[in-house]
This record gives C-alpha cells, sequence and structure tokens, in this order.
C-alpha cells in the first residue's frame, strides 16, 4: 500500500501542509476577528453594564445548564434569543422586568420540573444580565436560530 | 519494562483510572437530573454536575496521555526519563490542583465559560504541570533517538499547551469570545488531539503487530496529515451561527466533511497492519482495544459528526440532544479508548507480570463500547425528536419538547449504568488481583516478541 511514498515524503507533507493550513486558518479568524467588532456585534454598544453580565453570566456558570448561541449544556432554553422570546424588541422595559422576576422566583420547586437554582443576584447583577442578554441578541447570527424556541 | 523510569506510568494510571471512574460517576448522576428534575437540585445543582463530569473527563484523558508519554518516551528514545523527580511534582500538582478544582466546585468556586470553569489559579497550576511535563520528555527526546511517534507525540502536546493559553484570554465581546474558545475546544479535540491518538496508536500497532516501523510510521504522516489538514479549517462548521463571517459555512461544509477521512485512515491502518503481521500478540485485550480505538472514533468522530456537520443541517440541530450524542460516542472513541488501550497494553509490565484477566478486560470493553453505543443512539433519537418539534415543526417551547423525551433519557440513563459497571470492570481487570495470566511459556511461543514490553 502506497508504495511511492517514502516515509521522509510524506513527514515533509505534514509539516509542509500543516503550516499552509494553520497560516490559511490564522488568517480568516484574523479577519472574523475584525468582522465581529465592525460588522456583526455592537462593539460600541458594550457598555460597562454589558461587560458587568457577561460576568454574572460567567461567575453563576449559567452556561453549564443553558446554551448560547447554541453552544452550552442542552439541559435548560436557549438564551441567546431569550430577549426576543420575552418581546423584548418592542417593550425592552417590559422584557427586562420580566426576566429579572423569572430569575428572582426561581426555584419552582415543582415535583417533575427542571429546577433552575436561586442566585441570590442583585439589582444591579440582575440588570447588567439583562443588558448582556439584550445586547447578545442583537448579534448577527446569520439567522440561527430557526424560531423563537431557540 | 526495559528502562526503570518507564514505572512512572504506574502512578499515571492509577490517577487516571481513578478521575475514569469519578467522571462517569458524575455522569449517571447528571443522567439521573434529566429523569429525576428534583434530584440533588438544591445541594448540587445539574450546573455543577455536569461541570464536573466534563471537567474530569478531561483531566483524566490528559492525565493518561502523560502516562502512556512517559511509558512510550523511554522506548523510543532509548533512554530514561530525564527526571523523575520532576514527573512526580508534576503528577501532585496535577493531581492538588483537580482537587482543588472539584471541591471548590460543590461550593460553587467556579469561572463560567464551558469547560474552562476552572479558577485562574487552578489554570497557572495545570499550566504548570504541562511546562514541567514537557520540559523532562522534550529534554528526553532530544538526547536521544528521533521516531516519527515521539515528533508526532510532541508536537501534539506542544500544541495542546499552547492552545490552553487561549483559555486565559476573556473577551467581554461575546463573539470574539466564542471565536478563540474554539481555539482552545476544537484545536484540541479536532485537532492537536489526534496527534496525540495517532502516535500512541502508533507505537501499539508496531508492539502488536510486529510490522516493519518504517510503514507503520509512513502512514502515521498520512494520518496526521489528513488530520490537521482537515481539521484546522474545519473549525468553520464551529463558526456557523455565532457571529462570524458566512464564508465559514462552505469551509465547515467542506473540511468538516473531510474531518472523516483520518478516522477512517486510522481503521484501514490498524486493521491492514494487524492482518500483514500476521502475529499472535500475547496481551490479546490490547489488541482489542488498539483495533477498537480508531472504528468506535470513526462512528463517534467521523460519521456521528458528519451526520450534524453540514451547516443546513447544523441550522436545526445546532445545540440540541444530537450535539451530545455526537459528543458521547466521539470522546469515547477517540480519546478513552486510546487511554485505556495503553493502559491494558502496559499495565502487564509495570506490574511485572505476563498478561493477565485478559478475559475481563475484553468483556469490559465489550460493555463499554455498546453501552456507550446505546448511549449514543437514544441521545440521537432524543435529538432527532427535539429537531424536529423545536426547529423544524416549530412552535413547541423547549420544556414542551424535553417533556416529550423521558422514554429516550431513561434508557441513557440505564446506558450510563451500564457505562459505569463495565468501567468498574476495567479498573478491577487491569489493577485487582490476578486471576488468571499468561504463562511465561505462553508468551515466549509467541514468535518475534518481547515480553509486553
Amino acid at each position: 500500500m502506497g508504495e511511492g511514498l517514502t516515509k521522509a515524503a510524506a513527514r515533509n507533507i505534514f509539516y509542509g501542509g500543516s503550516i499552509f493550513f494553520f497560516l490559511v486558518f490564522a488568517g480568516l479568524v484574523a479577519h472574523s476577528h475584525y468582522y465581529a467588532l465592525t460588522s456583526s456585534s455592537d462593539e460600541a454598544g458594550l457598555t460597562d453594564s454589558v461587560k458587568r453580565g457577561k460576568a454574572v453570566w460567567e461567575r453563576n456558570a449559567c452556561i453549564d445548564c443553558h446554551t448560547i448561541l447554541g453552544e452550552g449544556a442542552y439541559f435548560a432554553p436557549e438564551l441567546g434569543n431569550v430577549w426576543v422570546r420575552y418581546g423584548g424588541k418592542d417593550d425592552p422595559e417590559g422584557a427586562r422586568e420580566a426576566l429579572k422576576a423569572w430569575i428572582q422566583s426561581m426555584p419552582t420547586g415543582i415535583e417533575g420540573r427542571r429546577q433552575m437554582p436561586h442566585f441570590n443576584l442583585t439589582d444591579q447583577e440582575l440588570d447588567d444580565l439583562a443588558s448582556f442578554l439584550e445586547w447578545t441578541s442583537k448579534i448577527n447570527t446569520q439567522g440561527w436560530p430557526p424560531n423563537q424556541a431557540g | 519494562m526495559r528502562y526503570p523510569t518507564q514505572g512512572i506510568a504506574y502512578t499515571y494510571f492509577v490517577g487516571t483510572l481513578a478521575l475514569f471512574l469519578a467522571q462517569v460517576l458524575f455522569g449517571v448522576l447528571a443522567g439521573l437530573v434529566y429523569v429525576w428534575p428534583n434530584f440533588l437540585a438544591v445541594l448540587v445543582p445539574f450546573n455543577i454536575l455536569r461541570m464536573i463530569h466534563i471537567n474530569a473527563l478531561i483531566v483524566w484523558l490528559l492525565l493518561g496521555f502523560f502516562g502512556a508519554t512517559y511509558y512510550l518516551i523511554p522506548e523510543e528514545a532509548e533512554r530514561d526519563i530525564h527526571s523523575p523527580r520532576l514527573a512526580y511534582l508534576q503528577f501532585w500538582i496535577w493531581i492538588v490542583a483537580v482537587a482543588v478544582c472539584v471541591v471548590g466546585y460543590l461550593f460553587r468556586i467556579h469561572e463560567g465559560r464551558e469547560f474552562l470553569e476552572q479558577p485562574v489559579y487552578v489554570k497557572v497550576a495545570l499550566t504548570v504541570s504541562v511546562l514541567i511535563f514537557l520540559y523532562n520528555i522534550s529534554l528526553t527526546v532530544l538526547r536521544g533517538r528521533r521516531t516519527a511517534v515521539t515528533s508526532v507525540l510532541l508536537l501534539g502536546l506542544w500544541g495542546a499547551a499552547v492552545f490552553f493559553l487561549f483559555a486565559f484570554y476573556d473577551p467581554a465581546n461575546l463573539v470574539v469570545d466564542k471565536i478563540y474558545w474554539w481555539w482552545v475546544v476544537h484545536l484540541w479535540v479536532e485537532g492537536v488531539w489526534e496527534l496525540i491518538m495517532a502516535a500512541v496508536l502508533a507505537y501499539l500497532l508496531v508492539k502488536v503487530t510486529g510490522v516493519d516501523r518504517e510503514v507503520v510510521e509512513k502512514w502515521l504522516y498520512v494520518v496526521v496529515s489528513l488530520s490537521l489538514f482537515s481539521g484546522l479549517l474545519g473549525t468553520g462548521h464551529h463558526y456557523l451561527w455565532i457571529g462570524t463571517p458566512g464564508y465559514w459555512k462552505w469551509l465547515g461544509d467542506v473540511f468538516g466533511t473531510l474531518e472523516v477521512l483520518p478516522f477512517f485512515a486510522m481503521v484501514l491502518w490498524a486493521f491492514y497492519l494487524v492482518y500483514q503481521g500476521g502475529r499472535d500478540h500475547p496481551n490479546k485485550a490490547a489488541l482489542l482495544w488498539s483495533l477498537g480505538c480508531p472504528v468506535m472514533a470513526f462512528f463517534g468522530a467521523g460519521v456521528w459528526g458528519f451526520m450534524h456537520n453540514l451547516h443546513v443541517v447544523n441550522y436545526y440541530t445546532h445545540g440540541t440532544q444530537v450535539t451530545a450524542a455526537h459528543g458521547h460516542l466521539a470522546f469515547y472513541g477517540a480519546y478513552v479508548t486510546v487511554n485505556l488501550a495503553i493502559i491494558t497494553y502496559a499495565m502487564p509490565s509495570l506490574r511485572g507480570l505476563t498478561p493477565f484477566n485478559q478475559a475481563l478486560n475484553m468483556w469490559s470493553f465489550w460493555i463499554l463500547s455498546s453501552a456507550v453505543a446505546f448511549m449514543t443512539f437514544t441521545l440521537t433519537f432524543a435529538g432527532v425528536v427535539q429537531t424536529h418539534m423545536q426547529r423544524v415543526v416549530g412552535g413547541y417551547g423547549y420544556m414542551d419538547v424535553q417533556d416529550q423525551l423521558g422514554f429516550f433519557y431513561w434508557m441513557r440513563e440505564g446506558a450510563g449504568i451500564v457505562v459505569l459497571i463495565g468501567a468498574v470492570l476495567f479498573v478491577y481487570s487491569v489493577l485487582g488481583p490476578v486471576r488468571e495470566q499468561l504463562t511465561a511459556a505462553d508468551v515466549a511461543r509467541q514468535p518475534g516478541l518481547e515480553p509486553a514490553g
């Protein structure tokens, strides 16, 4: 099998090809980074509240139950578009209050329902988290998810 | 064991197997929450169980890679490990960091990017541990014989360390965050980890088939070429819906599809060499794992990956139980089996024995492999129903759909319990008392092979 190919040739193809593909990949990632900052996300809209909200999101490991833009734990609903699901496009204040009320009323304790823990968030943290989810909902995701259910 | 310092691997493998059991146990607990949602809901919520389940997986696979490296490098480089003391220091830094991390998780001390939840001091400790490791083995290899196995293995290990540095970069812009998060996650498991896997497999194939090293190593380069040529741009299949440009759709389609090839090549490679070798290695269990590894990887990483790779499919399946199904079989096939293969191969010589408990070990292969496969099937069915109701037909909320999937989650939990039984059997077969053992005469009758060395 493959008598024409020597080990040295295979090795050179491996190293040369890997460097080539890595450089192409790195170049495209650099462009994607630029695209994220200038086109697909609202870099200018990254307020202190959004930044703190992302920290709240991470500090409480929300992603180990939920998904955000489809990445996460698949145990609880997608939150990349939760702002839209709560009607935030038309009524931002209403969505914000509804999200905060939902988070604060957890856990439901209902038998046989998945339970979201109570995270003891301050009003500021809740607001920041809502700002982060609002900011995230405006990312240009090439039309994903297919519908509001996420 | 031809070199005394290969014995370092024993300590590593014991740690590896302990964490393996912990990983599976926490998986069973997390799976139980799917069917009994109130179970542990206040004490240890699902996110913590899941964090421990997956973090334990990552750290035990890496610990196994370290052990495998300590075992095979002296034989490949034809000299002892540079510093056994550093090797044990590295081990204990790793173990203490992992223990601190897990206990911390139980008390809600963690960060919050998926798979990278370790507090920053734990990340630093793990990095220090890896740097000690890389120093130790790189020096050993540089001063000894260099083979394709050691070159590819070292490149894979160094690559894993370099890409892990992106774990320290957490930008405020979620899109940028996700772009580089994948540099750790994808470039590990669909990139440099495949190098480690292929190198360990190459070493095993040289040993168990007795085929000429030149042939094995040439094909090693072919396999890892396929891995990186497809895998680097294959990252495109993760850059679809996270705020990245549209050209990744077709790059992900083409190169993601090509990611099946290295695994298919590994299947051909392993079976061809075993056929060519035509020899009966006394360690039959190690041979079974060495053949099972590429087959399960081909189905888990290759076929199940391709299933939702194309962006027109992924648009509907992204972030559903289909992903979970693929994740389980891919990690089992590619990385769990290669670790259990080298452990099965090395353990007799590490314990100063001829191959032992082979029947039990081979039972554990079949039990683990069928249970993980069954779990994958049930999650696939759950994912297809979920995708169809939630995304294709639409009109159902996330939780309404989940309520329809209980039957599949029960079957998954059953499969998970069988995985736990299989894991316990494996650990018992390699670390437990020796119940049946080949005699030295049995081993000597196998032509042309050193005893299990």
